[in-house]
């Protein structure tokens, strides 16, 4: 477990130096693209929220559908093949090949003609397969695989795609710039098609009711491939059916938009084939009427399950069904963001939702290789235009690639831990899942748990056992405890009788162990505005177990959770937290592990601290009783926060105050929990907080106080800046 | 008759796209084509009535001819203002493989085939392509690749776009 842990972190390491920067720059424009291109749509949410009903509705009655198409497209005079997995698929494009005599076939890009490998399959077969697609061409000639889902060459900067060229096909006046090396390879293509006996394609969208497909593409080359030859493969998933034409309109809107961060993307084809176009025969190059071919126009439509009937029955799996794998959740996701798909993606798919993908159609082994880089920020769910919860996916397929590969020194574990996993999850995944558990062991004995901790043989050992980072500062424990300081001081300083509101504050486990300091100034904030507090000890949310994997764990914790805070919440009292990430536990995954009617209970009533503040503060609780200030201020507000719509609570509370407020813009700081204490992940964590770390350190920015909301992006700051960030209410709260 | 704002924003949505946007009148359509075109030509019956394409353009040619033109114009059958998306359709005389093949495409449109927005232009969809069982392709601007580090216009698609709107048709 050693070894891999440090084999995982060389393979990253490496990945970060070679692929990195161009995956970063080409990710980049395609995020802030999104960001625009959506602000620019007035119904942005209820188009989403139509292409998920759209979804759910489709892969609800999807053997009818699958039945409905059928007969479109056999009306229309095409065939359709139901292909139970990649093999079937491949035999029937093979025949379709060898029947229509064919030598020579082009191809569109089409992840799912990469999940059935139908290139070796053909290539076999002693068929030439070109693909047409400018990325998939470099791809093809460079013998590698995709690295993101919609711009499969994503990593190759322009000079490494010039030097291949010129490796591959020695050219006079060898293309140099973009223009140039586009020419070149249309050039190239051209005659590709011209030659080709049957064109390839994929499709975005199937329609149930006439037959017609949409393809969403920007450089031609899927029209020429569909039109120019007589026969025509289309590929697809049969998560790709919708039931009626009017279905794609919201699809249109959102899919260039959400990917690539264009408005539509430069070529909708909607094709209900057999096409009307002739087919063109360039064998005959001086005949009138496209060279006058009279063949028939032959569309084969093959339909590919590979294991998504299944999926379709398995309730957590489900939702990946509804993707239309536009990648937005691979844009999003800074860890992507720094390393592309060759690391994190399976393989066939990349990105948040590979793992979703991967555990259904090639199974979890493919799934577990990248799983673990997926650190739960939730940056991508706004993004997703059918709103799946991609962090949930990957923790129910951790929990399951726990449970299915058997732990190792479970015997030793099992005695120390209080977890609820049997066997399952290795040593570092329990460490860190138990979180609470060593925190509370921590303080019992702090400070000398500090000292011991931060001893050289100590570190050694954790890094050999659990693979902590040795390079990683440990949190220091506190002696007194937050809810210990509480009662010491004598409880609550504003009387229920004499409060405005009441309100119970969530002492979650750093809050309550180690940085008791942010507890105490949202004790004082609340009072000053007249709020009667009580801090209660409750246990841990279940957060950590839940980003390792330990669903059971987690499930126990939010029953344990509830059970204490239910009684406040009856009383009317309202739940204040100050760590985003338990709120996040509160008020989105609770559903998964709650019944709905207590999570909704729960979910209504907890607040985020600035958002409570905010609220008090429109509600007329006196503003001058905090503490104002003209101070530059450099605010990272943590990723689940953003998620929650919640970051505009602190500027605006600040700003009232005159604070003078910078807000970062990346997506999420790179610690990420556990994540960056990780041995195999330290590196890429401390890249990832470098976008964050550069955007406050920016020539006029560095006077700035930096404030973060977090534990894991405080954490991640102070280890990587000389500021010490604090939390926005340290600097509010009254003396 | 397009409204004013619709108008408006289907030039700005071509202009963002850098297609080049002319109108005319079908008395000066047969001039308003010829200094949009560049020989060689080749093109796809337009299908509007009294409206002809001039002897310049070749009808249903060769795939010589058609690799060897550098315009091609065909007839969009409307288009969508907000996004400055032309739709063409897939015809038995090839309109739309004139479309793709040539390096400059120029799409005549009837004034009164531009609708304003998505929903509209898929009300229309659904009747022409949808219930009709047709084909066609929403074209927005030239085709694009930036496969190759940056953005290129051209990458197997037409390199430049231009619309002829013609006024009263
Ligand atoms: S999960 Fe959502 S965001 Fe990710 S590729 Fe699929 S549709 Fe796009």
């Amino acid at each position: 477990m050693s070894t891999d842990r440090a084999e995982t972190a060389a393979r990253l390491r490496e990945l970060l130096e070679t692929e990195g920067d161009s995956v970063k720059a080409n990710t980049a424009v395609f995020n802030r693209g999104r960001y625009d291109s959506v602000a620019e749509l007035d119904d942005y949410e209820e188009l989403k929220d139509r292409a998920r009903e759209i979804k759910e509705d489709a892969i609800e009655r999807l053997p009818e559908l699958i039945d409905e198409l059928t007969e479109s497209v056999e009306e229309n005079g095409g065939h359709v093949y139901l292909a139970s997995d990649a093999a079937a698929a491949n035999r029937y494009i093979e025949e379709v090949c060898l029947e229509a005599g064919a030598e020579t076939l082009v191809k569109s890009k089409s992840m799912t003609s990469e999940e059935i490998e139908v290139n070796d399959h053909l290539e076999q077969a002693g068929i030439d397969v070109t693909e047409t697609d400018l990325a998939e061409f470099v791809l093809q000639i460079a013998n590698e695989e995709p690295s993101h889902i919609v711009a499969p060459a994503i990593h190759k900067s322009r000079e490494e795609i010039a030097r291949l060229i010129e490796t591959v096909f020695d050219p006079d006046d060898p293309p140099e710039t973009a223009e140039e090396l586009t020419m070149f390879a249309r050039e190239h293509l051209l005659e590709k098609v011209k030659a080709a006996d049957v064109g390839m394609t994929g499709a975005n969208f199937l329609v149930a009711e006439s037959g017609t497909m949409m393809l969403v593409t920007s450089e031609g080359n899927a029209r020429k491939s569909a039109v120019a030859p007589d026969t025509h493969v289309a590929l697809a998933g049969v998560e790709k059916i919708v039931p009626r034409f009017e279905d794609l309109a919201p699809f249109v809107e959102l899919i260039g938009r959400s990917g690539t961060g264009q408005d539509l993307t430069s070529y909708v084809s909607l094709l209900t084939p057999p096409v009307e176009s002739p087919a063109v025969d360039f064998d005959s190059p001086d005949v009138p009427g496209f060279g006058g071919s009279d063949a028939e126009r032959e569309f084969h439509l093959v339909l590919l399950d590979n294991g998504r009937m299944a999926m379709r029955e398995d309730s957590d799996l489900q939702e990946t069904l509804y993707c239309i794998r536009c990648a937005a959740c691979s844009n999003t996701c800074a860890n992507f963001q720094h390393v592309g798909g060759h690391a994190f993606g399976g393989e066939t798919y990349s990105g948040g939702i590979a793992t979703g993908w991967e555990a259904g159609v090639h199974g979890l082994d493919s799934a577990a290789e990248f799983n673990d880089l997926c650190t739960g920020c939730s940056r991508c769910v706004p993004a997703c235009p059918v709103k799946i919860d991609i962090p949930w996916i990957n923790e129910v397929v951790r929990d399951r690639i726990n449970h299915g590969t058997g732990g190792e020194f479970d015997f030793l574990v099992d005695g120390l831990v209080p977890d609820a996993e049997e066997g399952g999850p290795d040593l570092q995944k329990r460490l860190f899942g138990n979180y609470g558990t060593l925190a509370r062991l921590g303080s019992a004995t702090a400070p000398v748990s500090n000292w011991v901790g931060s001893l050289p043989p100590a570190r050694l050992a954790m890094e050999r056992l659990f693979g902590v980072d040795r390079r990683r500062p440990l949190p220091k424990f506190q002696r007194e405890t937050l809810v210990d300081w509480f009662e010491g001081r004598g409880g609550p300083r504003v009387s229920a009788v004499d409060a405005e509101r009441e309100a119970v504050f969530y002492a979650d486990a750093y809050t309550n162990y180690v940085d008791v300091g942010r507890g105490k100034a949202t004790v004082r904030t609340l009072e000053a505005l007249g709020v009667h507090v009580r801090v209660p000890a409750v246990p841990e949310s279940g957060r950590a177990p839940l980003s390792q994997g330990m669903l059971a764990t987690a499930d126990e914790a939010a029953s344990a959770v509830y059970g204490t805070l239910a009684e406040h919440v009856d009383s009317g009292r309202d739940i204040v937290v100050v760590e985003p990430s338990d709120l996040a536990m509160f008020r989105s995954d609770y559903e998964h592990l709650l019944p709905e009617r207590s999570f909704d209970r729960l979910a209504e009533n907890s607040y985020e601290i600035l958002e409570y503040v905010y609220g008090l503060l429109e509600n007329g609780a006196g503003e001058e009783r905090l503490r104002a200030g003209q101070d530059r201020v450099a605010y990272h507000s943590h990723c689940q926060q953003r998620t929650l719509g919640l970051e505009g609570y602190t500027e605006a509370v600040l700003e009232r105050l005159g604070y003078d407020v910078l807000t970062s813009e990346v997506e999420c700081c790179g610690m990420a929990g556990s994540f960056g204490y990780k041995r195999q992940y330290y590196d890429l964590a401390v890249d990832v907080g470098h976008d964050l770390v550069d955007q406050f350190e920016r020539p006029g920015e560095r006077d700035r106080v930096v404030l973060t909301s977090g534990t894991s992006c405080t954490d991640q700051l102070d280890d990587l800046m000389a500021r010490e960030p604090i939390h926005p209410i340290e600097l509010i709260a009254p003396e | 008759m397009a409204t004013t704002h619709t108008m408006g924003a289907f030039e700005r949505s071509l202009a963002a796209l850098d297609v080049g946007f002319s109108r005319t009148d079908p008395d000066g359509f047969e001039a308003a084509l010829s200094d949009t075109i560049t020989e060689p030509a080749v093109g796809a019956r337009l299908g509007f009535e009294g409206l002809a394409l001039p002897e310049s353009v070749t009808l249903d040619p060769s795939p010589r001819e058609l690799e060897e033109a550098v315009t091609g114009v065909t007839a969009a059958s409307f288009a969508v203002a907000e996004y400055g998306s032309l739709i063409l359709p897939s015809t038995p005389d090839g309109s739309e493989i004139v479309s793709v093949f040539c390096d400059h495409h120029v799409a005549v449109l009837a004034e009164s085939d531009l609708v304003l927005d998505v929903p509209t232009a898929f009300a229309r969809l659904s009747e022409e392509v949808g219930e009709a069982r047709a084909s066609a392709i929403v074209a927005t601007g030239p085709s694009a690749t930036a496969d190759m580090g940056e953005l290129v216009r051209g990458a197997h698609g037409p390199k430049t776009v231009d619309v002829l709107l013609v006024e009263g048709l």
